[in-house]
């Protein structure tokens, strides 16, 4: 079976390391928006931006969610899965799992915080992916 | 501008082919196309194809030499348009764009997908790759899901149901059921939608467009080599409207209003010159409901919001305010997402045509609508009968 190769690429997440754990994005100095993950290029100011690395807090609010009750695959072992549209403090918004919290009790508006977790595995010998989660503070 | 017309078009029917390839399809569509506008291959001067992921779902690239290999076009300029699910309105704008600017008088678009030879699982995997594939892929989000979190959303600051979500795929197969060439055609109830599995929270399986194969063709010319060959019947190409937006969901402004659709139909109906109450009859891309939903808003037929509530009330059905989908949209008729934006050109060909027999509807202009990914590109076609 042909199984997404580059997604268990180490280079791939190595070059995702800052992102990826530590929420590392960007801000331009010139209009002020933030970016996660970090641009290369501010959208509303092209090459006269001005784009600064900042760390995000990892503090936000759900503004979307779902149930994902048919996984993608590699994602089997963990469904039914909640993924949200957290919306940052900073601005940006950025998706993830909501995890720890009964399916029930996540609504729109909700505080999140971000930890660090397993993401997935890709087989029993192969390579364990971790990035970060989001749980809701009560 | 160059006036340029459909003349011809043939399409296979769409559903699991598991006797036919990916080039039987192709090849069926095409001399079909040519035998409607009952041109030769020399009248032929480029072909466009429109194609997703063969490489994924087949394992084969090169798909445009590939097609006109077996349509005996060898020597032809072909080329392939990649857009995610838009690829086929892509490959047919394309084409427009090349008659429009002189380089040929007439040309074959065609817009294929084999997508039944691997597993749904793997298939699913294929459709990601329209996708963020470090931001959402990488989570765990499925294409199913990127919609989910917009319906969501648009339940949230609008109050749309699962109720009105569900009329959008009933409305489908109710039209499919007039369609010989559509995958389902079966009458479904709202109920049959509500107790249908759930794929992601609030989407239900039958809020979901399938996995399909097919093919479709269409042959464009220019004013010139119409009247110099006396072909009747031509459908005019009134308007051709492209955008693009983030690729992953999680960077756009909203969620609840698609950019890429307001966006490329403003450039459609200004070239045009027609406004959204001329249009009485669109196909618009339900991959989910929600799509759907969100294209009657943004498209223009209803205010941002009252979707819902416009379908609840009629507007959407054979011969009503606006007959959307009239095919069967992707949702009944199938998606074979590279071959679905020609497949949709033919539905308004057909229609202004008058060749729709029991889902013909009264109508003078006719508007495709064709979305790529979550929102990350989109192209609107305006036709009409007369140029
Ligand atoms: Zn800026």
């Amino acid at each position: 079976m042909i199984k997404m190769v580059h997604r268990s690429s180490i280079p791939l997440h190595w070059r995702l390391y800052e992102p990826k754990y530590k929420l590392v994005g960007n801000k331009c100095l010139k209009c002020g928006e933030s970016f996660f993950p970090p641009r290369n290029i501010c959208p509303n100011c092209g090459r006269k931006g001005a784009l600064k690395k900042i760390v995000f807090s990892g503090r936000g609010t759900i503004y979307s969610y779902t149930v994902i009750r048919t996984p993608l695959d590699g994602f089997e072992q963990q469904t039914p899965y909640v993924i949200g549209v957290i919306k940052l403090k900073e601005g940006p918004k950025i998706v993830g799992q909501i995890v720890d919290t009964e399916i029930r009790d996540i609504t729109i508006g909700k505080e999140v915080k971000s930890v660090f977790r397993k993401i997935y595995d890709d087989s029993p010998s192969g390579l364990i992916h971790y990035g970060l989660k989001w749980v809701v503070i009560e | 501008m160059k006036k340029v017309a459909v003349i011809g078009v043939g399409e296979t029917r769409f559903g699991e082919h598991w006797y036919k390839s990916f080039r039987d399809l192709a090849v069926e569509a095409g001399i079909k196309s040519m035998e409607d506008a009952n041109l030769e291959r020399k009248d032929i001067g480029a072909l466009f194809v429109g194609n997703m992921s063969a490489g994924k779902f087949i394992g084969q690239e090169h798909v445009a030499s590939l097609v006109a290999d077996h349509l005996g076009f060898s020597g032809i300029p072909c080329i392939r348009t990649e857009s995610a699910c838009a690829s086929g309105s892509l490959a047919f704008r394309q084409a427009l764009l090349s008659l429009q600017s002189g380089a040929y008088d007439a040309v074959m678009v065609e817009g294929v997908e084999k997508m039944t030879d691997i597993i749904g699982s793997q298939a699913s995997l294929a459709l990601m790759g329209a996708g963020d594939q470090e931001w959402e892929a990488s989570v765990g989000l499925t294409f199913p899901g990127l919609y989910a979190l917009i319906a969501r959303r648009h339940m949230h600051e609008y109050g749309t149901t699962p109720e009105q979500l569900a009329m959008f795929s009933v409305n489908n197969h109710k039209n499919a059921v007039k369609n010989p060439d559509a995958q389902f055609r079966f009458e479904i109830s709202v109920e049959d939608v509500l107790n249908s599995p759930l794929i992601a929270d609030p989407l239900h399986l039958l809020d979901c467009s399938p996995i399909t194969d097919g093919a479709a063709s269409v042959l464009l010319a220019t004013e010139d080599f119409i009247k110099k060959k006396k072909i009747k019947n031509p459908i005019w190409v009134l308007g051709s409207g492209q955008s693009s937006d983030t690729v992953a969901l999680q960077d756009r402004k909203s969620l609840t209003a698609m950019f890429v659709t307001i966006d490329a139909a403003k450039k459609a109906y200004k070239q045009s010159g027609l406004k959204p109450k001329d249009i009485k009859i669109a196909e618009v891309h339900d991959c989910f409901s929600i799509n759907g939903l969100m294209a009657i808003e943004d498209l223009g037929f209803c205010k941002k919001g009252e979707g819902g509530k416009f379908i609840e009330d009629g507007n959407i059905s054979l011969g009503s305010t606006v007959s959307i989908n009239t095919s069967g949209g992707l949702k009944a008729k199938g998606h074979p997402v590279g071959a679905t934006g020609i497949s949709q050109i033919i539905e308004i060909v057909k229609q202004l045509r008058g060749e729709c027999e029991k889902r013909q509807v009264d109508a003078k202009y006719g508007l495709t609508h064709n979305i790529g990914g979550s929102g990350a590109s989109c192209l609107v076609h305006i036709f009409g009968k007369e140029k």
